[in-house]
């Protein structure tokens, strides 16, 4: 579904990730940890292709395309999420008004038609009943006033409505309460735990892995995955330390 | 009293950011050209204006209104040369004013607001919100002036003025002037010149919506301000289409 080869990229003209590789098939689950600016954020947004984050090398395919020469809403389009670690405030546009917008340009830009006002709320009251959220918080502005676990919760009801193919989830877990990290990795496993779907889970710690069970784990060290393993690697990194396993 | 002798120069502190090359494709009679308006004690009235010709317009409006009377003006100036609304205003006692003013547009051309709000009785109250969204080498001005007479206490006056540049070269001036002769009196203004908010954009895109919707949606968001004040949602969404309509060219 996503193969990574040999990825270079740099920020600000500093090499960020170094030769990293990575393939996720359908139906998998993988976790990348890693220590404090292992590269971890840059991959997510490399693959989601935010400007200022250049690709010198290396290749990304997803689902038999070059990721790298889609623009970022047509990566979106054909099928990627990024779940951002601080989901952006956008003061004076609804969050039904921007997920609407953003359902119906990917609709269009796969061919389908749109979808209706009703149908439209139907399915974000689903979705925030899943995350267990608000729906009156759809109404406001997008993320403006959210608390941290609420802006989180928000992205996953994005994500439902959304519903992509293949997720990359930049520290979801960050700033969550016990029970929001619960109503959060719950509302992953139904959303994405499908046999045709991917999920790259970016996390400091073992704890959303409680909830999200993940099939592979990968250690990111400066730039490239430098060791990989089952499940079971998470909690041996949780005990010793990245630098202790990934020595 | 003619005002025809009254022709403006760059030394008038409400013509400083006029484009004097345009005004003189104007006949000099359009100077002395005012639109006068009175509204009666207790009267609302409001009005919507779309400016959007393609040569340069001066419009001048005076407006008297009455004791508790309440009028309210909104404007998108999307003239495609020098366009200029101007607008004086008398507030009798507990009267108001609202203003929501938006100029937009590219090119080379300077699109301004000069407002003149005299609180001549105590208890009036006026408000003015001015949105500027420019790119290319356009200018977008708000020149508002609050005269608080002698003896109008509690008057409460506000002005906001927000400019979003969408390129480098693009301009906004914001001169508040007041004069205040009234010791119990609220008078606030701000001004704030910015950019397009990229990590908006980003975020945007990374969910699907292509860059020119994105740019219409924030663009939207940030003008929307201006009208907030007005009740009726059709000639709120009139205003704003005309306004976002001129975003068409944009680069």
């Amino acid at each position: 579904m996503l193969q990574i080869n040999n990825l270079h990229a740099t920020v600000g003209g500093t090499p960020i990730l170094n030769g990293l590789s990575l393939a996720v098939n359908a139906g998998e689950v993988h976790a990348i940890m890693g220590p404090n600016g292992a590269g971890k954020s840059t991959l997510a947004y490399v693959l989601g292709g935010r400007p200022g984050y250049e690709v010198t090398g290396g290749s990304v395919n997803f689902e038999g395309q070059d990721l790298l020469a889609l623009e970022p809403h047509e990566r979106a389009a054909a099928g990627l999420f990024l779940g951002f670690q601080y989901p952006v405030e956008i003061p004076g546009v609804s969050n039904v008004q921007f997920l609407r917008e953003a359902l119906n340009a990917q609709r269009k830009a796969r061919g389908e038609e749109p979808l209706s006002g009703g149908d439209f709320l139907k399915l974000a009251r689903e979705k925030a009943g899943l995350l267990r959220l608000d729906m009156e918080m759809l109404k406001r502005p997008v993320n403006v006033g959210f608390s941290g676990g609420e802006k989180k919760r928000a992205e996953m009801v994005q994500m439902g409505i959304l519903d992509p193919q293949f997720t990359v989830l930049d520290e979801t877990d960050s700033g969550l309460d016990i029970d929001a990290l619960r109503i959060v990795g719950e509302g992953i496993n139904t959303i994405m735990r499908r046999p045709d779907k991917g999920v790259l889970l970016i996390t400091h710690y073992q704890r959303l892995l409680d909830y999200v069970r993940p099939d592979f784990v990968h250690v990111l060290s400066k730039g490239r995955i430098v060791k990989s393993g089952g499940p079971e690697l998470a909690l041996q990194l949780e005990e010793q330390g990245y630098e202790a396993v990934a020595a | 009293m003619s005002e025809l002798a009254a022709l403006p120069t760059w030394r008038d502190e409400e013509w400083r950011y006029a484009d004097f090359t345009a005004l003189e494709a104007l006949a000099p009679e359009e100077f002395g050209k005012w639109k006068e308006i009175g509204l009666a004690p207790g009267e609302t009235r409001a009005k919507c204006l779309v400016l959007d010709g393609s040569g340069p317009e001066l419009h001048r409006v005076r407006l008297t209104v009455g004791e508790g009377a309440r009028a309210e003006l909104f404007a998108v100036n999307a003239g495609g040369d020098y366009t200029r609304l101007e607008v004086e205003v008398r507030l009798a006692k507990g009267a108001h004013f609202q203003f929501g003013g938006v100029t937009i547009g590219g090119g080379e051309a300077t699109r301004e607001f000069v407002t003149r709000t005299v609180h001549a009785e105590p208890e009036a109250t006026s408000d003015q919100v001015v949105r500027a969204v420019h790119w290319g080498t356009a200018t977008g001005n708000f020149l508002g002036r609050i005269d608080v007479a002698r003896g109008a206490q509690q008057t409460d006056a506000a002005q906001d003025f927000k400019g979003l540049l969408l390129e480098r070269g693009a301009s906004a001036n914001a001169k508040p002037e007041l004069e205040i002769f009234a010791d119990d009196v609220k008078c606030a203004h701000g001004a704030a010149i910015g950019q397009m908010d990229e990590m908006a954009r980003y975020y945007m895109a990374a969910r699907g919506i292509p860059p020119e919707v994105a740019r219409k949606l924030l663009v939207r968001a940030f003008i929307a301000d201006a009208f907030v004040a007005l009740e009726d949602e059709a000639e709120q969404e009139k205003l704003l289409s005309a306004a976002l309509d001129a975003l068409g060219d944009v680069a």
